[in-house]
């Protein structure tokens, strides 16, 4: 909502002094977000006058057309005068009124005029256009204005050109601030000002003898208000007043009657509709749409209706939207006419105006389905004071009768009671214990007022909110009111006391130890998009059946290409490690931490339990059956080198194995043991891939997978060569986590060290031996470290040497030689029963 | 040491002439002194003090001597050794002293080489922003409460007060899930806000309950610099016997206090949102210049536009429409909540001028937080 404030003033009497920034921090500090205070003419500097044009001489040798005029500006230039203007513009004749600039004026955008010779001429001054005085875009015309005004009168006040205008965000619960009226209702609250209401005038009552009206859905249309005027000058323009007050909020002039009808809803918050009367056939119906009927809009495009619209018909047919906008086929002709409509080939004389109140929701729906936001729409989803159409429509009348020479009919049609508001019972203290404040009931009661309330009671109040506060429903509403009137600045600061909390959860310990450990293992974490596609499966190369594929689709993605919801955390991870490099970032290792989103198939149709009550234990469950398991993951991708090269020597590519340690990072701050085993698994190299377990409540359950990305996958999804991925399900690994770590107790006698080394096929995993070994080395081994692999000719083809280092201590005693020798002879003989391993050199 | 000598050898007596031992003395510590380094020592002490040097020899012949005569040589032989000795220690420790000056020299290295052999990793600042709130609320007693992000519309809706007409449920702010004709009624959305872990924790928790409510949120807008489908909210809930607006309040500046210091308030301002009535929206008060760049064109302020306040989101006391709908009380609690979006926190507590590059992922960006922010 835009509010000149010049046409606020007319409303409230605020001093002189006070400013368009003064009023917008008070309006703000009572609630109403004002966006910008816009200063018009602030960089305007006259002399700026009328001047009627006295003679045109054409000048034919240039390019374009040329004019050089005559213009009397009356005693403006000091002179009394013609000025000598040279015009490039055409639409104007000798004895038109137009607005000369005058030399020693700046225009807007620092344009300063002076007198210079052009086009073989001196120009004194420019006859100005209405883009030049910033008070329209049409085109670059020449402002021609009204006979009326006299040369030489100021056209800076005439014009109305410098003002301030505030510009308001009107939020769902204000609907009344969509007008001057509810602005203005505030602005004086806000000043303590009284308020002159233009909604109070005389109306008068229904008698019947008015346009016929049959409302036939009354639920959806509580009122509706027909007046007619007779003898309308087709020809009549609307004064530069209006038209100025109109441009100032945004909307453009374009006939006396439409302009009315704005500027009354720009006034009062009412929208009306204007119909041409003569093109009106039988009495106006107010009904549900029959399915599949067409009504042509203001707008010229033709609508196919749905049962639910709601209409204004006449026998022929809908010839409006209700509430949101009216039909091409009842619209006002201008004057000369114009050829929009077969139907009109004479201007409008007669006029039909209605003022009606509608349902919000059912406007709301229709301008939704339709997808057509009007003014008119905007104003009845946002709740439109019903008991304003009488003065609404009388306030049309007047302005047709009094500028477009009309006549008022006689017959006056009102229709329909509207509901009239709740009354609310209000603790007096409410808004004390809302806020934390002792305003006290007198306080309360004057401010209820001042909004519109009506009031009464003692302790227990019975407010009635007033017909244009439709959001005044529940006790905390009117708390609001009292809050916002005293001013939130007002509220003093306290801190509540919570109870004795516990801190964060052992999942939020654990996902923040998570994120901390792979960040000090140099991976940098990412926050992905969860939006994919089919072609995100492809390219990971998921078979057909992958359960991965079965994903959460979207109704209305912002890509039509990512419709789904990501199963996996790698595709986002995955493009995230293509952008960087692609950016120049060689050496990369990410991480991330989020959900996905895993649908099984059996989710039911959520319930919309009442929200009148609590949900009962069977609704909540059936709600949370509704959804997809969400659970939480963490994966890294790798790619380049995991340690570059530098003056200490040769770089280290990333590879498998630091995906397989990356989960083991997060496996310890988890405190479970992964047990990693070779496995075959999209979108992993077949040979290079790990199957992730940990052991919970007595099973072995997998958790991830682990290792080198599959050479096919690398190509489709252009990422670097040899690119490495783990991906983890952290709920199962927090599941699986032992509780507090056993604090070891520390043998202080020496160590003895035993190395052995074992050649196995290559085919046995390294965990197996080393598995094999502990198991026989019993509890005199303190630790195992496999020390190399080696594969040479001399162990035979598809061997492989494991070196191990045991290391042997006791907690009691120091060992002997033959004590640890034994002990190794277990764990080797161990290893040899349960891998075919031969003890290396025997 | 040899025993002692009881035959007599006459002729060897002659070697313990006392001048013959002061000049073996003396040669040797000429020898200790003209070595050069450690190796030249080691040469001169084995020909000096070795079994076959003077000295040596010399000591040996003291128990050939007549018992008379033990003493005295004796005690010259010992002396002689003595000083030896102790010149040999001496040397040693000098030469040793130089080759470990020489030899440290010799190691020195141009600390000033770069060695990013192990690249730093980093959380990401969101992620560290986030739980930096959290922990101010953690310490004065709240919880972290979490939820779903694909959640039922009686979650994300229908329980804040958001009949199902209200413009919010629209394909054009809020991320559907598809029925299986594909249209937006299958009653699942992306949550649009945090709101609906309040309601679950209202559901789950009997009051008081005191929460945070982090988390990733959806709307449809497209990304740009300031826009992101997908964003961090930090939502907060507070539910008791008594709770006011004043207490609201006072929870904000202890937020804006704990995150940017002493001073530091925040400005409510009347607005609307279904789920809190009253309702308002809090600014803070502008970290950088304090409020002092508004009016004063000789200081601007690019972090608040000299507009000397910061839009952090909104807030309010808590409908009581919501508390019936989750079970509790309205007659007997109330209670206050807050939410905003920390993208937008942390582009102007870390000078941030384009959203793109909080989303996009690149190590440039993320690398310089580190772990904690």
């Amino acid at each position: 909502m835009r509010v000149p404030l010049s046409w606020l003033r007319e409303y409230v009497d605020l001093p002189a002094e006070v400013g368009g920034r003064e009023v917008a921090t008070r309006l703000i500090a009572a609630g109403l977000e004002v966006e910008l205070v816009e200063r018009l003419g602030a960089d305007l500097t006259g002399p700026l006058v009328v001047g009627q044009v006295l003679a045109i001489e054409e000048l034919t040798e240039f390019k374009k057309p040329i004019r050089y005029c005559q213009v009397d500006v009356g005693e403006a230039n000091g002179t009394g005068q013609p000025q000598n203007i040279v015009c490039g513009a055409r639409n104007f004749a000798v004895g038109d009124k137009v607005v000369v600039v005058l030399p020693g004026a700046v225009l807007p955008g620092g344009f300063k005029i002076s007198a210079r010779k052009t086009y073989g001429h001196l120009s004194e001054g420019m006859i100005c256009s209405t883009r030049e005085l910033g008070v329209g875009d049409d085109h670059d015309g020449i402002l021609v204005l009204p006979p009326e005004h006299e040369a030489g009168t100021d056209a800076i006040a005439l014009l109305e050109l410098l003002d301030e205008v505030l510009d308001i965000a009107v939020t769902t619960d204000r609907g009344y601030c969509l007008s001057m009226r509810g602005v203005a209702r505030e602005a004086a609250t806000a000043f303590g000002l009284p308020l002159r209401d233009p909604a109070l005038l005389d109306v008068p009552a229904a008698d019947g003898a008015g346009y016929p009206v049959r409302i036939e859905d009354e639920a959806a249309c509580d009122r509706f208000v027909a007046r007619t005027v007779t003898g309308v000058r087709p020809d009549a323009r609307s004064p530069i007043w209006l038209q100025r007050r109109l441009q100032k909020s945004g909307l453009r002039p374009i006939s006396l009657p439409v302009d009315i009808t704005n500027y009354v809803m720009l006034e009062l918050g009412q929208p009306l509709h204007a119909y041409d009367h003569s093109r009106l056939a039988g009495p106006i119906v107010v009904r549900r749409a029959a399915a599949g009927e067409r009504l042509t809009t203001l707008d010229n495009v033709g609508r196919t209706l749905h049962g639910d619209d709601l209409v204004i018909a006449d026998d022929r047919g809908p010839i409006g939207l209700a509430g949101v906008m009216g039909g091409a086929e009842t619209e006002i002709a201008d004057a000369p006419p114009v050829e929009r409509s077969p139907l009109a080939p004479e201007g409008t004389t007669d006029i039909v105006i209605e003022a009606a109140h509608f349902d919000p929701v059912t406007v709301a729906r229709a301008a939704r389905r339709h997808r057509l936001g009007s003014e008119a729409a905007r104003r009845f989803e946002r709740g439109v004071d019903p008991q304003a159409a009488g003065a609404a429509a009388q306030r049309a009348v007047d302005l047709l009768v009094l500028l477009g020479g009309g006549t008022a009919g006689a017959g006056v049609t009102d229709l329909g009671t509207p509901a009239p508001p709740a009354t609310v019972e209000l603790r007096a203290d409410h808004p004390d214990r809302v806020a934390g404040v002792a305003y006290g009931r007198e306080v309360v009661v004057r401010r209820l007022q001042e909004v519109g309330c009506t009031v009464t009671g003692t302790d227990l109040l019975a407010v009635t909110a007033p017909s244009w506060r439709p959001d005044l429903t529940d006790p905390n509403d009117l708390a609001e009111e009292v809050l916002r009137l005293e001013g939130y600045e007002a509220l003093p600061a306290t801190l509540p006391r919570p109870p004795a909390g516990r801190g964060l959860t052992e999942g939020q310990r654990l996902r923040r130890r998570v994120g901390r450990a792979l960040a000090g293992a140099g991976y940098v974490e990412t926050l992905n998009y969860p939006f994919v596609g089919e072609k995100s499966w492809d390219g990971l190369g998921l078979p057909a059946d992958d359960p991965r594929r079965q994903a959460v689709r979207l109704a209305n993605p912002l890509s039509e290409e990512e419709p789904l919801l990501r199963t996996t955390l790698l595709p986002g991870l995955l493009d995230a490690l293509r952008r960087n490099h692609g950016r120049g970032s060689q050496d990369l290792a990410l991480f991330e931490t989020g959900l996905v989103f895993r649908p099984t198939g059996r989710e039911t149709a959520p319930v919309r339990p009442p929200v009148t009550r609590r949900p009962t234990d069977e609704e909540i469950a059936a709600l949370d059956a509704s959804l997809p398991p969400q659970p939480r993951r963490v994966a890294v991708v790798l790619a380049g080198a995991r340690e570059p090269a530098g003056w200490w020597g040769s770089g280290r590519p990333a590879e498998w194995a630091d995906a397989i340690e990356a989960a083991r990072v997060v496996a310890r701050e988890a405190g479970v043991e992964l047990i990693v085993e070779r496995d075959q698994h999209a979108p992993w190299h077949p040979g290079r891939c790990a199957a992730l377990r940990v052991r919970l409540d007595g099973e072995r359950r997998l958790v991830g997978h682990a290792g080198e990305l599959h050479p096919r996958v690398v190509k489709a999804l252009g990422l670097p060569e040899r690119a490495c991925a783990m991906e983890l399900d952290l709920d199962v690994l927090q599941a699986a986590g032992g509780g507090p770590v056993a604090g070891p107790a520390i043998s202080t006698f020496p160590v003895a060290t035993q190395d052995v080394a074992l050649v196995v096929d290559n085919a046995v995993p390294a965990a197996e031996v080393e598995a094999a070994l502990r198991a026989g080395a019993g509890e005199l081994l303190e630790s195992v470290r496999l020390f190399d692999v080696f594969t040479g000719e001399q162990l035979g083809a598809g061997r492989k040497s494991l070196a191990y280092a045991l290391r042997f201590r006791a907690t009691d005693r120091t060992l002997t030689a033959d004590e640890a020798t034994a002990a190794r002879e277990a764990a080797v003989a161990t290893a040899i029963s349960r891998t075919g391993a031969t003890l290396r050199g025997a | 040491m040899s025993a002692p000598n009881k035959s007599y050898d006459p002729v060897e007596v002659e070697a313990l002439k006392p001048h013959e031992i002061d000049e073996a003395r003396d040669a040797a510590l000429a020898a200790f002194a003209a070595a050069a380094d450690l190796e030249a020592l080691r040469e001169a002490k084995i020909a000096h003090t070795g079994d076959r040097s003077p000295l040596a020899l010399a000591n040996r012949e003291i128990g050939a001597l007549p018992p008379q005569a033990r003493a005295a040589a004796g005690k010259r032989v010992g002396q002689a050794r003595g000083a030896v000795n102790k010149a040999f220690a001496a040397r040693q420790a000098e030469l040793e002293t130089e080759r470990d000056e020489r030899v440290l020299v010799e190691e020195a290295v141009d600390v000033t080489l770069p060695y990013d052999r192990r690249p730093a990793g980093a959380r990401h600042p969101l992620t560290t922003l986030s739980e930096r709130i959290e922990d101010i609320f953690v310490a004065m007693g709240y919880e972290v409460a979490e939820g779903p992000e694909l959640e039922a519309e009686w979650f994300n809706f229908d329980a804040l007060n958001l009949d199902p007409d209200h413009p919010a449920r629209s394909t054009h702010d809020t991320f559907f899930v598809a029925d299986e004709q594909g249209s937006p009624d299958s009653g699942l959305v992306l949550r649009t806000h945090t709101s609906p872990v309040q309601v679950r924790s209202l559901l789950s928790r009997k009051p008081p309950v005191y929460v945070i409510c982090p988390g990733r949120t959806y709307r449809t807008d497209e990304l740009d610099a300031t826009h992101t489908p997908v964003f961090g909210q930090v939502e907060l809930l507070a539910v008791d016997e008594g709770l006011t607006m004043a207490d609201l309040k006072g929870t904000l500046d202890h937020m804006v206090q704990s995150l940017f210091g002493a001073g530091m308030r925040t400005r409510l301002r009347p607005n609307y949102f279904p789920f809190t009535e009253p309702s308002a929206e809090m600014d803070m008060v502008c970290f950088r210049c304090r409020g002092e760049s508004v009016g004063d064109p000789d200081r601007p302020c690019r972090t608040c536009s000299s507009e000397g306040w910061i839009e952090l989101g909104g807030c309010g006391v808590v409908n009581p429409r919501v508390l019936v709908a989750c079970g509790v009380d309205p007659e007997r609690y109330s209670g206050f909540a807050f939410g905003f979006g920390i993208e937008r926190l942390l582009m102007f507590r870390h000078g941030v001028t384009d959203m793109r590059d909080i989303i996009e992922g690149d190590v440039r960006f993320t690398r310089p937080f580190g772990s904690e922010i």
